[in-house]
């Protein structure tokens, strides 16, 4: 794993990480963002959706807010060196889950907050997927069997729903699903 | 617009072709690797596009028809050759000094500004600068010139991983502000996944794999299931098939809602993995249509 810090070349510093999570009154530093991204090149995962996956997890987590600014693109590009495209990529499907919108001139924003599954739902999820475990058990499938299993699936389902977003204008001829 | 466009182009050494029959259409807008094997022709494709090298055949334009050597096209395009061509006696300054002299363009206070944020001192000659420095004042040279296509041929074979970072952060930086077009060659296949949105694979001086990274992967799977049905699908269009007693893989042209065969698993591909693929493959190829140009479906030439 690699943790990039604002690169030397180029680019005014983006932001850092501020300190502590939530509420800091920030209103000195001009156009600080909340959150840095870092690559993780052994996760397999296209570098745009783990941008995507970062925003959403410092949603959840508190860490950005509506109303926060995402870090710019060509400080993205600067601190990553990645490809431009790639990062607009990422912020474009942010867009389109409605997480943030872009202020022309401005820079891209926070607009909504992932909101948390409300607790009795979670519990009912939590007791299926319990079933659904026994069951996995009972076939004989060990802990590390299930964990791959649940990922592999769960990484062809969004990767067919995202798939399905992004090329929604090629190659969508085919229906049948993957086996 | 095509930032390079070459159509049967071809460059011959004494009784070797280094490039043959070339064609190929890069759109504007992009990143675009040139990646193949040593000797397939990189330089030769990137010299002749930016007019340091004649044709032996065919024809190649930049910019949108500029006749590549031609005036109007030197004003737009900046070439940084392998090695960091730097006079290395010269102090930074002087290096400044001469190129803005030689050039009809030459953004100076962005190119000393530039330096002082890299930390270039302007009276060390360029000789006693560190590789990464030496490679960065190359491209700050190359930058002031203000190109809309900027060519680098190996750009950071020689160079430590923090140099190497920081150097492609400046050409990236370059392209998210400017929107300056790159074309860079490299066979440094990983460093190049993160970097590139366009790619062309060369091999054995003839175009192999040109087009969109992201549509190259979205149609393209790997297939893993049991060697011995291995063959019931070469009517697929099967690019690459690694095989084991038991298993095989098959690097097939798919895209994500095709079927699978039963037993047999679909993993999604990298670019590194593809590239490797075709270059084992030099008979297949997967080239843009005839239409030529961003939205293009590709198309299978050759099996």
């Amino acid at each position: 794993m690699v943790v990039v810090k604002g690169s030397s070349a180029g680019a005014g510093e983006s932001g850092r990480v501020s300190p502590a999570g939530a509420g800091s009154p920030d209103g000195r530093a001009e156009a600080v963002s909340s959150i840095e991204f870092r690559l993780d090149p052994g996760s397999g995962m296209p570098t745009y959706l783990q941008l995507v996956q970062q925003v959403e997890h410092a949603l959840r987590l508190g860490y950005l807010k509506p109303g926060d600014q995402l870090p710019k693109v060509r400080d993205v590009v600067a601190s990553l060196a990645i490809n431009p495209n790639t990062v607009l990529k990422a912020y474009r499907e942010l867009e389109l889950k409605g997480l943030t919108a872009g202020r022309p001139g401005q820079g891209t924003f926070i607009e909504a907050t992932l909101r948390q599954v409300a607790l009795p739902e979670l519990t009912a999820l939590r007791r299926s997927l319990s079933d659904w475990l026994i069951t996995a058990d009972g076939a004989g499938l060990d802990e590390d069997g299930i964990v791959a299993l649940f990922s592999s699936t769960l990484r062809d389902f969004y990767e067919r729903r995202s798939g399905s977003r992004v090329h929604r204008g090629a190659a969508s001829g085919k229906t049948e699903g993957v086996a | 617009m095509n930032v390079v466009e070459a159509n049967s182009l071809g460059k011959r050494y004494g009784s070797t072709w280094a490039l043959r029959e070339c064609s190929l259409a890069i759109p504007a807008g992009h990143v675009v690797g040139l990646v193949g094997p040593n000797g397939a022709g990189k330089s030769t494709l990137l010299n002749l596009a930016a007019g340091l090298a004649v044709p032996s055949a065919g024809i190649v334009t930049v910019l949108g028809g500029r006749p590549a050597g031609s005036s109007a096209a030197l004003d737009g395009i900046s070439f940084v050759a392998q090695d960091t061509p730097l006079y290395k006696s010269l102090s930074a300054a002087d290096m400044l000094h001469l190129t803005r002299n030689l050039n009809r363009r030459f953004d100076q206070s962005c190119a000393l500004a530039r330096l002082a944020e890299l930390g270039i001192p302007l009276n060390r000659k360029a000789g006693k600068l560190s590789g990464g420095q030496q490679a960065q004042l190359a491209l700050t040279l190359a930058l002031a010139r203000r190109p809309r296509l900027l060519v680098l041929d190996e750009p950071v074979a020689m160079l430590d991983p923090v140099a190497r970072h920081d150097f492609m952060a400046t050409v990236l930086t370059a392209a998210a502000d400017d929107g300056v077009s790159v074309l860079l060659s490299s066979h440094v296949l990983a460093e190049l996944e993160r970097v590139v949105d366009y790619l062309i694979l060369l091999s054995r001086g003839r175009v192999q794999v040109a087009g969109e990274v992201d549509d190259l992967l979205a149609s393209h799977r790997v297939l893993t299931g049991p060697a011995a049905e291995a063959d019931r699908y070469a009517d697929r269009p099967v690019v690459h098939v690694r095989r084991g007693e038991a298993q095989a893989h098959l690097l097939v042209r798919a895209s994500a809602g095709d079927p699978v065969p039963p037993g047999w698993e679909v993993h999604p591909v990298g670019l590194e993995e593809l590239a490797l693929a075709y270059l084992r493959e030099p008979d297949a190829a997967v080239l843009p249509g005839p239409a030529r140009g961003r939205n293009t479906e590709l198309t299978e030439v050759t099996r």
